[in-house]
């Protein structure tokens, strides 16, 4: 999914008016973000990885964040992008508390803002390269919705971005359901992000989960998961034919 | 050209900054390349941001200089104004916000770090891109690609300030001895609360890697040097 409008030569001086027209492609990035309703609120899983290009450059990046007191926002995609969203939602939230009129942004909210963001970004042709998860609760309601960078927007019951879009969705098709408990929602996101680890290649093995509820957000320490290779096929899979993988 | 815009561009040059008990240190090559020609082989990639702060600078040498001397202008107002040094965080900032803001322009990497009465020694990574990440060491530029594992391996917390600034000059050689683009003398400067040192580590003071030989003036010195015939009476 490109949106490069291709230039004869590489040189971005010489096209320095050209090049704040054309879109950028992304350099640090974070990969999949795994979001889920359960039975108090929202659980978000996501790893710690920025990648840049092939290489895992960044292992300690904490791709969640809470917004005011009802949200949790989660992204994937080019980490400066979101690092400048962040700092957009907190004049937000500052104006927002300025008001001093008791009232305070909700998820519902805040998702609003971003998909106008990420929106007029996307039809000026110089997006913000991130897909975002935003969840929280707010008078007993829960919410959980995605915007991707070119502003498609939308609420569902659980949400996956990057790779997680191929490998959670089914597992969370299947395996999801309406009241989850804390422990069954983190072993459901644990289960899709060990999927993801076996299979993404930008994925790392150090991951945090993030609970919402109506008291507030709580992101967990950094932890890995353990991983299964001792499946008898896999000591010596070559063994009838050799030169094969 | 066919240009493969999914990969990052690779820079010339190897910077590093770590923090150790009590401070920073900084380190990088001299190796300043017009494609395959070595336009400086001296230079300084360490430059002075304040009396605290500096900035290790890779990739296009015209780019983070013009960066970092608007950095350096900023900060001095900004200094004027607090009435105390700046901090390393805000320094970082300032590098970030022309980075992200011009990052369609812009081709420099840059790693910053100094020593502030609030946090101590910090060092902050800012990439493509214009991402800030504070890290307990960073490396950058091209020489960088030979150096994740060493210091996957290497690193520890808490070392005392000869240890850090040795696990530098370690790098930058390694790094030089691979990467084409890294070369010439290795220069540290350390920061902690006494001030600033800066030491220069030619190439011929650092240890010899794989296949390296020995240099000598001539090969005259080593023939002469061999003694009589084996097995002479």
């Amino acid at each position: 999914m490109t949106f490069t409008i291709p230039i004869e030569n590489g040189d971005s001086v010489k096209n320095a008016e050209a090049d704040s027209q054309r879109t950028l492609y992304p350099y640090v990035t974070g990969t999949s973000i795994v979001a889920i309703k359960y039975k108090d609120g929202v659980l978000m899983a996501s790893d710690m990885g920025g990648s840049y290009g092939s290489t895992l450059r960044y292992k300690n990046i904490e791709r969640m964040k809470a917004i005011g007191k009802h949200s949790l926002l989660g992204a994937s995609g080019e980490i400066s992008d979101f690092q400048e969203i962040l700092r957009y939602l907190d004049e937000l939230v500052l104006n927002d508390s300025m008001w001093d009129d008791g009232n305070s942004l909700g998820p519902k909210e805040v998702h609003n803002y971003l998909t106008r963001v990420m929106y007029n970004r996307r039809n000026k042709f110089n997006p913000l390269w991130n897909t975002l998860v935003l969840g929280g609760v707010k008078n007993g309601e829960t919410y959980l919705g995605m915007v991707s960078m070119i502003g498609v927007s939308f609420e569902d019951n659980h949400v996956a971005t990057g790779f997680g879009n191929h490998l959670a969705r089914p597992i969370l098709r299947d395996e999801w359901h309406a009241d989850l408990s804390f422990e069954d929602g983190v072993k459901l996101l644990e289960k899709c992000m060990r999927v993801l680890l076996y299979r993404d290649r930008s994925a790392i093995n150090k991951l945090q989960i993030a609970k919402i509820t109506e008291e507030g957000v709580t992101v967990s320490q950094p932890y890995s998961l353990k991983t299964f290779w001792e499946f008898k096929a896999f000591n010596n899979p070559t063994a009838g034919a050799e030169g094969s993988w | 050209m066919d240009l493969n815009l999914d990969a990052p561009h690779s820079m010339g040059t190897t910077i590093i900054g770590v923090t150790y008990n009590g401070g920073v240190v900084l380190g990088a090559d001299s190796r300043t390349s017009t494609g395959m020609y070595v336009a400086n082989r001296a230079s300084d990639k360490i430059t002075q941001l304040t009396d605290n702060v500096y900035v290790c600078r890779s990739g296009s040498a015209a780019d983070s200089q013009v960066v970092s001397d608007y950095v350096r202008y900023f900060l001095h107002q900004h200094t004027i104004q607090l009435g105390q040094p700046a901090t390393v965080k805000v320094s970082a900032n300032l590098i970030r916000m022309l980075a992200y803001n011009n990052k369609n322009m812009l081709q420099t990497g840059l790693i910053v770090g100094g020593w502030d009465k609030y946090e101590g020694g910090k060092i902050y990574g800012i990439p493509l891109g214009g991402t800030v990440v504070e890290q307990p060491f960073a490396i950058g530029g091209s020489g960088s690609s030979y150096l994740y594992g060493f210091f996957d391996q290497a690193w520890k917390e808490n070392m005392t300030k000869e240890e850090a600034e040795q696990l530098v000059v370690k790098a930058v050689s390694l790094a030089i001895a691979r990467d084409g683009a890294s070369g010439g003398v290795v220069r540290t400067v350390i920061i902690n609360s006494e001030g600033v040192t800066r030491n220069f580590y030619p190439g011929d003071k650092l240890q010899l890697w794989h296949e390296e030989l020995e240099p000598q003036n001539s090969l005259l010195d080593i023939l002469n040097a061999t003694g009589p015939e084996p097995m002479a009476m």
